[in-house]
């Protein structure tokens, strides 16, 4: 048991630091319901952050901090399912990359665009085929979710298939969720306390109420156990690891959510603000998967069949 | 990162576990269903705990000059965790092991290391917490049993309550007050339970035999070689210890055991299919290994050198959490435990319900938390 970063993975966290420092902040005037940079993208994949997974002396815990820290950005970046899953598929595989569960044609898919890997696991296997336009329904601009979204209209009739058990799929695609996860609660946590703490009313900061004070508490040991659930289920592999950690995050995603806008007042329902960002790719991702029940029914069948 | 135990982490897990499954008595679960402080597993506790210490197993953890095996914070938390997963054996000594004699390696003199560390080595002396009053709970600095310097030795008169192990202790870890300033007029005397004017008197309670009680102090004379510390360093005191029995019970592991207990219950009788049952069982979980990981970061912390903070309020809340999902679903669905139906989760109940109260309340931690984690502004006094 060594809990401890490493040097090479502090140093990593460290330039990934610098490289997004321009996108640390929301551009000025900005109010769009997502934010996403190309340029961002491309040096983090230039750079190889999102390839960190194979390398032996970093492996999959490794690619689940660069998730966690990149998610906390207020731009978008497709990194967790190109960390933490394409590895397994086939590391060449075109990004972005968007999982797909097999017959969910139904919901809204994140990254979604024309020439994005689409990625199938389901009962049929692991198949996946670059989209085309025609497999992609725009969603104007009616998307409420941080993240850019389109629908899957169907299948390419030529998917590939690939030698890997969807199982292992779902069980790296949980991970990927629980690492984005954490970081999108820790960064929400982080922009809530600070407005909480300047705004003042009743002459003292919000943060001063007990009421606040102890919810936020509550929020910060459950961003806290997500953190470390979703690096544990990337260090051992484990399906019920994995499922643990899917779970636990879309549980508190579901509460800070709440709680949060809750907190900002009418402050938390502009998009001058950008809390949304933060919890808007928290709602979109406890839908993911199946949502809470469906984790909870795979982690209770990993730990006791 | 390694989330993994090593080959000779997991030995040593196993080491212990057989120790315990070899030298419990075969009715153990039925014994020692009632509690650490009843008296019956107090009195076994001596000598088991005896037997620990001859096989190196009572605080393995502690520096080898003081008795000790040299090991780890790791070993201490496994070893902890075994004890909790079969009901803590050691009885209150546990407390001894996690943070009497850590606080008494710090703080205590020449003498009073060699008066009482070899008596603890031995496993055999049971302390007591003089900490709360029946003004002064949550709010302990507002404590008011008095000791009055009277050439060598304090008069002490006072009142403390909730304490647990009182009936049976050997020796008490008292806090009193030497003057009046809120923090720094506080001082620990270490007294023994058989001093004249000392009554003790026990509280029924749902915890289980002999766990709470009064303890009145009346005219108690008390060496001052007993003080422990320097006058007023109470405060500066108790935050090292209450740091240390924070993370020195592992819940977190009871829970997860009297989780996977229940589950087994539910599946013998056919229970377990229903979906809304292995879903609430499952955010059980959950809430159990948070609390693991939680406190496996402040574990290591503790390997790593650094000052563990209020980020051990974090993982103690946690825990709370899961020991809270926990008892909730049991009684929901194997309400048969409360009743007769399985002396483990009764056992389990009667521990888990007070994880939010001992060693500090919930929200307490969670004050903690928001000021000095979160680093929000203080609430106004």
């Amino acid at each position: 048991m060594h809990l401890s970063l490493s040097e090479d993975q502090v140093q990593i966290l460290d330039f990934i630091d610098s490289l997004a420092k321009p996108f640390a902040t929301v551009p000025m005037h900005d109010v769009s319901f997502a934010l996403e940079s190309a340029e961002l993208d491309n040096a983090l994949a230039e750079n190889g952050f999102l390839d960190v997974m194979a390398m032996p002396e970093l492996g999959a815990v490794t690619a689940a901090l660069v998730v966690e820290k990149l998610a906390r950005l207020p731009f978008a970046v497709e990194a967790a399912a190109s960390a933490l899953v394409r590895p397994l598929i086939d590391p060449a595989l075109p990004r972005p990359l968007c999982l797909v569960q097999e017959g969910q044609l139904r919901k809204p898919v994140r990254f979604l665009r024309p020439g994005a890997s689409v990625v199938v696991v389901g009962p049929s296997g692991v198949r996946s085929f670059t989209a085309g336009a025609s497999h992609v329904r725009g969603a104007g601009d009616e998307v409420l979710y941080a993240y850019p979204m389109a629908y899957l209209t169907g299948y390419a009739n030529d998917m590939r298939r690939h030698a890997v058990a969807p199982q292992e799929i779902m069980r790296a695609w949980r991970v990927a969720l629980a690492a984005e996860a954490a970081g999108l609660l820790g960064a929400a946590l982080h922009s809530v306390v600070t407005y909480v703490s300047e705004r003042k009313q009743f002459g003292r900061e919000l943060a001063t109420f007990q009421a606040l004070r102890h919810r936020l508490a509550e929020d910060q040991v459950m961003t806290n156990g997500v953190y470390w659930l979703a690096l544990r289920a990337a260090g051992s592999g484990d399906v019920g690891d994995a499922a643990l950690a899917a779970l636990h995050a879309q549980e508190a995603a579901r509460k800070v959510c709440y709680d949060y806008h809750q907190f900002l007042g009418a402050m938390g329902m502009t998009l001058e603000h950008p809390l949304h960002l933060w919890t808007y790719r928290l709602k979109a991702l406890t839908a993911e998967l199946g949502g809470r029940g469906a984790q909870a029914l795979a982690a209770a069948y990993a730990l006791w069949g | 990162m390694d989330f993994s135990w090593s080959a000779e982490q997991q030995a040593f897990r196993d080491t212990i576990t057989r120790f315990l499954v070899d030298n419990l008595p075969d009715d153990w679960e039925a014994f020692s269903k009632h509690g650490p402080a009843s008296p019956a597993l107090t009195e076994f506790a001596r000598g088991f705990c005896r037997k620990l210490a001859e096989n190196g197993m009572l605080f393995p953890h502690w520096p080898k000059d003081v008795g000790g095996e040299g090991l780890g914070p790791w070993e201490q938390q496994i070893l902890a965790e075994v004890m909790w997963e079969f009901g803590e054996p050691r009885g209150g000594q546990y407390m001894n092991v996690n943070w009497i004699g850590p606080t008494l390696m710090k703080y205590g003199t020449e003498a009073q290391q060699a008066k009482y560390l070899p008596q603890i080595g031995q496993g055999e002396m049971l302390w007591c917490q003089g900490f709360s009053e029946p003004n002064s709970g949550s709010d302990l600095a507002s404590l008011r049993t008095r000791a009055e310097l009277e050439g060598d030795h304090y008069k002490v008169n006072g009142q403390k309550i909730w304490t647990s192990y009182a009936g049976l202790a050997d020796t008490c870890f008292l806090l009193t007050r030497t003057s009046d300033d809120r923090k720094r007029g506080i001082t620990i005397l270490l007294v023994p339970m058989d001093t004249p004017g000392i009554t003790v008197r026990q509280i029924p309670s749902l915890i289980g035999e002999g766990d709470i009680h009064e303890v009145f102090f009346d005219d108690v004379i008390v060496p001052d070689s007993q003080r422990f510390g320097d006058e007023g360093q109470a405060w500066e005191i108790i935050g090292f210890s209450l740091t240390n029995e924070r993370l020195g019970i592992p819940r977190y592991h009871l829970a997860r055991s009297a989780l996977d207990r229940a589950v087994a219950m539910l599946r013998t009788a056919g229970d377990f299919g229903a979906e809304a049952v292995r879903i609430e069982a499952a955010r059980c979980a959950a809430l159990c290994e948070a609390a693991r990981t939680a406190n496996y970061a402040i574990v290591q912390k503790r390997v790593d050198g650094m000052a563990v903070g209020a980020e051990s309020s974090s993982a103690r809340y946690a825990t709370v959490m899961a020991e809270r999902a926990v008892c909730e679903f049991i009684v929901e669905e194997v309400p048969e435990a409360l009743a007769g139906g399985s002396d483990y989760l009764q056992m389990h109940h009667q521990r888990g319900i007070v994880a939010g109260v001992a060693a500090g309340a919930a929200e307490i931690q969670l004050n903690i938390i928001a000021s000095d984690v979160l680093e929000l502004p203080r609430e106004p006094r």
